[in-house]
């Protein structure tokens, strides 16, 4: 298994076209991710996204838009799991992420690559390790401060 | 991105490894390990809050749980994180792919339910 990137492909039963709106359009992606975007995809455009997840609406993330190739290709980068309260992840290594789509006969094949993980630092992969669950870890503290008291 | 779920395995599993984290001085020593590499308890207590012997007790606790080593070198010891590197990696790109899955099967009802009950 690489270490530098993650690689998903599903099988869509709807047309490119439907697919590509779902991905490129920025109303329409914030809906199925779970963020509520602000901006649009366009080739170097920048997009902010804040989490819609419950216990991490604090969150906001900064996309960078780098190919949008309509029904074929669009890809951005960002930093991943960059959910730790406080922190300017601005300086850090951002990751691409890439959509491609292809028709087949069902429907569409949507590929999705994430790369770049090799160089986010060892210190975000141990915090994002620990924040694996807030509530868990929080009630190990929990459990934690009960057996040592 | 959603937060993935945990088992009760993994749960009882990482139980020790929580309790040893359990605690502000222990979290920001292994924090100050993550990020500056082995260092001695000279340079751990130097801006911390504690006394170097508080440190001493910490480090001591994070070792059992086989979060921190201790090398003698000289008359100090050095102090770095007992973490296995690429193992941690791997976690981490697992929790990941967890959310992409997550997030491609809300895609999926997202775009397929229109095509089903237009």
């Amino acid at each position: 298994m690489s270490t530098d990137r993650i690689e998903k492909s599903i099988v869509l039963q709807a047309p490119r076209s439907r697919v590509w709106r779902a991905i490129a359009g920025a109303a329409e992606f914030g809906a199925w991710f779970g963020v509520t975007l602000e901006g649009d995809f366009a080739p170097g455009a920048r997009l902010t996204a804040q989490l819609t997840s419950p216990g991490y609406e604090h969150v906001t993330m900064e996309i960078t838009t780098e190919r949008v190739e309509p029904e074929h290709l669009l890809s951005y980068r960002w930093h991943p799991y960059a959910i730790e309260p406080g922190v300017d992840y601005a300086n850090e290594p951002t990751t691409l992420v890439e959509f491609h789509l292809a028709e087949v006969p069902e429907g569409t094949r949507l590929t999705v690559i994430e790369s770049g993980f090799d160089h986010i630092p060892p210190v975000r992969r141990a915090l994002a390790f620990r924040m694996n669950d807030q509530g868990w870890a929080e009630q190990l503290t929990n459990i934690a401060r009960y057996v040592s008291s | 991105m959603s937060r993935p779920s945990t088992g009760a395995t993994s749960l009882a599993h990482a139980a020790p490894l929580f309790a040893a984290l359990g605690d502000q001085t222990r979290l920001a020593l292994v924090d100050r390990l993550c990020a500056g590499g082995p260092q001695s308890i000279t340079r751990l207590t130097n801006g911390a809050a504690v006394t170097r012997q508080a440190i001493t007790k910490h480090l001591g606790i994070l070792a059992d749980a086989g979060l921190v080593h201790a090398t003698p070198r000289g008359r100090e010891r050095i102090w770095e994180i007992d973490t296995d590197r690429l193992a941690e990696a791997h976690h981490y790109l697992d929790q990941i792919s967890r959310q992409w899955d997550q997030a491609l099967e809300r895609l999926r009802l997202f775009v397929e339910a229109e095509e089903i009950s237009p």
